[in-house]
């Protein structure tokens, strides 16, 4: 047997794809709608009183904190539901028992949980050149942010997912610690907008820094630097990685 | 030979502080049937699962064909076809898509032929496009089944395979185990229906309450422990066991309507012609005579009752 397990990593990744398929209302409609929904809400109400954010039109200033605000939420369900909902059903026995490492394990759910979540934020991406005027001034750093901030998030994901016992604890981490740091990380305002001291604490909050090094692929601008921003990512993403490996090492919350 | 599988002093305290299993030593050759028997909670499913990798060894060492379980868990892994005690299935895929996914797990490239020789052989080709939800308990155990075989293994696992299984389906299964054996594949089964070890297994091991107190040739088990009986069917119910015949070992079954003689399977002389004589001295009539052996239950009750 070769040292790698392709094929049951590829197995794992189809089956997870085919599970996406199954579940297309949801997977891909339910995101497009929210987004048209944001557009129609933050783009024309508030849009039509505040028209420019640093140069940028607002419509369009909220175009990349949206696509940013889908990466998080659909890694993270992906993911959580991708490992937590076989370890419900006891399916995961399989995984467990079969010749395949913890890594090949989270390259396969994570890298499907990622992959669904880039392509349904480069579907609001479409979706929102129909409502607004759309510029990606460097489209490289755009995609490395997209796919970074999609596998981060679906790292992080699967960590909950393992973590979890009940689909409440499932359900809690998105909804009471991520969405709102979301909501309060720029994704519809710049932090310049804010009184002190809540521009200073919001510094403190990891969104702002992965939205504005997304926003600055679009339209050249930021609230903090590229550089931060990145940092920031990856440092996440380490961080999880190394809280995944402690986990496979001890076999924690899969195997007694 | 060396053993395909080999165990020692395999130790197993669960979070809880419970001991599951206490330094089990086993050893089991290839292409043996083997059968785990015990009672509820006496450990059979913690030492599968942890030689299968679903559950962690506290301490002691296992080898499957000489690969370590936890240094060299890939080699020793891929080795193993898992049917465990609850079926637990994708119940969204179809028997098919869910039979290639367990080979893709592990490591293997498809093979259509092999795949369609396995469902043939499980009845489940005409099932095979079937999604999983749609068929009854039995197929999706035949499913488990399949899946645990999809990656052609050496060593297969069956956890109480023949609980809540019908006569067709248990047949089928063994059927399917002895053709396994032929190919040199080593069975090991653990199971509730004790007489199915004795009819399918070569060695059986006994364990209660985390120990292997006992591990023995079928065979040699049944010489060894087994006991033969005779049990007689009177013509009128008895309400005690005649005076005449108060010098043999005799039980009353079934409200007194059966007479139960049992007796050494390895003695020279069974007794029985004398016991029937002295039955017609004593003027009981009998309409019918059976003769049987006493079951690996019986043996293993025994065993348990007497705390080896
Ligand atoms: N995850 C667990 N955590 C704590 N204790 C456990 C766990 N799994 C099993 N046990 C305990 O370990 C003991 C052995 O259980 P096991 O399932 O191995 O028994 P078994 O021989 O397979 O029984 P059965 O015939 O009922 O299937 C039992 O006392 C059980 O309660
Ligand atoms: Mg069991």
């Amino acid at each position: 047997m070769s040292a790698i397990n392709l094929p049951g990593i590829w197995a794992i990744y189809r089956a997870e794809m085919a599970r996406t398929r199954r579940t297309v209302l949801q997977s891909v409609a339910t995101p497009v709608l929210t987004t048209v929904l944001y557009f129609i809400v933050f783009g024309t109400a508030i849009g039509s009183r505040m028209h420019q954010v640093g140069g940028v039109n607002y419509g369009a200033f909220i175009v990349p904190g949206l696509i940013m605000l889908a990466l998080l939420t659909q890694g993270i369900s992906n993911a959580s539901i991708g490992i937590y909902f076989p370890k419900f059903t006891r399916t995961i026995f399989e995984v467990l028992s079969a010749p395949i490492s913890g890594i090949e394990v989270v390259v396969a759910y994570v890298g499907a949980a990622a992959t669904k979540a880039v392509m349904i934020g480069l579907i609001i991406l479409v979706t929102a050149t129909f409502f607004v005027p759309v510029r990606i001034m460097h489209p490289g750093w755009m995609l490395a942010f997209l796919v970074l901030t999609a596998l981060t998030f679906s790292l992080f994901g699967f960590l909950i997912g393992i973590w979890a016992n009940s689909f409440e604890q499932l359900a809690i981490v998105p909804s009471l610690i991520v969405t709102p740091l979301t909501f309060l990380g720029g994704a519809f305002y710049s932090i310049d907008m804010l009184p002190q001291p809540w521009r200073t604490v919001s510094l403190f909050n990891p969104v702002v820094y992965l939205v504005s090094g997304f926003r600055w692929s679009f339209y050249g601008v930021g609230d903090v630097s590229l550089a931060v921003s990145l940092i920031f990512v990856l440092g996440f993403m380490a961080l999880c990685l190394a809280v995944l490996s402690w986990m496979f090492r001890t076999g924690y919350r899969l195997k007694p | 030979m060396s053993p395909v599988l080999s165990i020692s002093a395999a130790t197993k305290t669960y979070k809880t502080g419970h001991t599951a299993l206490h330094a089990i030593d086993l050893a089991v050759e290839k292409g043996e049937i083997f059968a785990l028997l015990g009672p509820n909670g006496a450990g059979k499913t913690t030492l599968i699962s942890i030689i299968c990798g679903l559950v962690s060894l506290t301490s002691g060492r296992i080898t499957v064909a000489g690969h370590d379980i936890v240094t060299g868990y890939r080699a020793a892994r891929g080795m193993i076809g898992l049917v465990p005690q609850e079926i637990s299935l994708d119940i969204f895929a179809t028997v098919e898509n869910t039979v290639q996914f367990s080979r893709g797990l592990f490591g293997k490239t498809p093979a259509p032929a092999y795949i369609e020789q396995l469902l043939r052989d499980l009845s489940l080709w005409e099932k095979r496009g079937a999604r999983v939800n749609e068929l009854s308990g039995g197929m999706k155990r035949r499913v488990m089944i399949a899946k645990a075989l999809s990656h052609e293994p050496d060593i297969l696992f069956l956890d109480e395979p023949t609980a809540g299984v019908d006569v067709n389906l248990r047949r089928d299964m063994w059927d399917l185990v002895r053709r396994l054996r032929q190919k040199g594949v080593t069975v090991i089964l653990t199971t509730h229906y004790l007489e199915e070890a004795e009819e399918m297994a070569d060695r059986v091991g006994v364990i209660d309450r985390g120990r292997l107190v006992l591990v023995e040739e079928t065979a040699a088990l049944m010489r060894k422990m087994g006991k033969r009986r005779l049990s007689i069917t009177m013509q009128q119910k008895l309400t005690e066991i005649p005076p005449a015949l108060a010098a043999w070992p005799l039980r009353l079954e079934a409200d007194g309507e059966r007479l139960v003689y049992e007796f050494d399977a390895n003695a020279p002389e069974t007794g029985m012609p004398h016991l029937l004589r002295e039955l017609a001295a004593a003027g009981i009539d009998y309409r019918d005579l059976e003769t049987g052996r006493s079951s690996l239950e019986d043996i293993f009750v025994g065993l348990v009752e007497n705390g080896v």
